[in-house]
């Protein structure tokens, strides 16, 4: 090893900004906040549920509103486009399916996850008395 | 043990990752539902009541928050990381007691119910 390796200087806190492709990586990244987000919301909701129906129907009050609507509804695209999305695009990749000599063709494996994901959301809004 | 600990780390991340890439986006619109002032049926106190009263309710909102929260924590120390927060041991202690408070929060609640 040499004594003076060089370093190339690349800045840690910026160094996505050089690239298109770090850039896409770094907003499916921050996807992560939403599942915070979400999660401690659905966590507090649970604790407004389990104190009494007063305390429920108050959590469901102050959920409503146009600027809740936008944000859910900015959230929601965010979500489906910087992790949904590219998260079923990943999967071949990370479960491949062997079948003998063969593989599942990638797009047998998108495909399901589309349809299956569209099963669980059919199921998610029927469970809620959605329709 | 390291690992041992990075395989059940990484375990929970692909798991949630898969869950919240199937469940959230249904969740997040019925939060848009709820904001729109359209409630549905199924979210009114009695309905949502007698569902995670239910063993098979409880064990479902147990798994997607339970794997939800582990997944986030996973991905916010490596969001750490890639906006320069070097101090991964630190972080990783943060994250991991959100995760597990999280976890024993939603236990609480749902036993509560």
């Amino acid at each position: 090893m040499s004594r003076n390796p060089y370093v190339r200087p690349i800045s840690t806190t910026t160094w996505y900004m050089r690239n298109g492709r770090y850039k896409v990586y770094m907003l499916r990244e921050l996807t992560s906040f939403l599942v915070v987000f979400y999660s401690l919301l659905t966590i507090f909701a649970l604790s407004a549920l389990a104190d009494s129906a007063d305390r429920w129907n108050g959590f469901i009050a102050s959920q409503q509103g146009k600027g809740m609507m936008v944000f859910h509804a900015l959230a929601l695209l965010y979500f489906l486009f910087f992790q949904t999305f590219p998260w079923f695009k990943l999967a071949p990749k990370a479960m491949p399916v062997q079948l003998g000599e063969k593989r599942l063709p990638d797009s047998y494996i998108i495909i399901g996850h589309y349809v299956a994901w569209i099963a669980v959301s059919i199921c998610i809004f029927w469970l809620a008395g959605a329709f | 043990m390291a690992i041992a600990k990075k395989a059940v780390v990484w375990g929970l991340f692909a798991a949630g990752g898969t869950l919240t890439a199937f469940v959230f986006p249904a969740l997040i619109g019925l939060y848009l539902l709820i904001a729109s002032g359209n409630v549905p049926d199924g979210l009114q106190f009695d309905q949502i009541h007698a569902f995670a009263a239910s063993w098979l309710g409880k064990a479902c909102l147990f798994i997607v928050l339970f794997l939800s929260v582990w997944h986030a924590a996973h991905r916010l120390r490596v969001v750490a990381h890639d906006f320069g927060i070097r101090k991964d041991a630190l972080v990783a202690k943060a994250v991991y007691t959100f995760a597990a408070i999280g976890t024993l929060l939603t236990a609480f609640y749902l036993l509560g119910i």
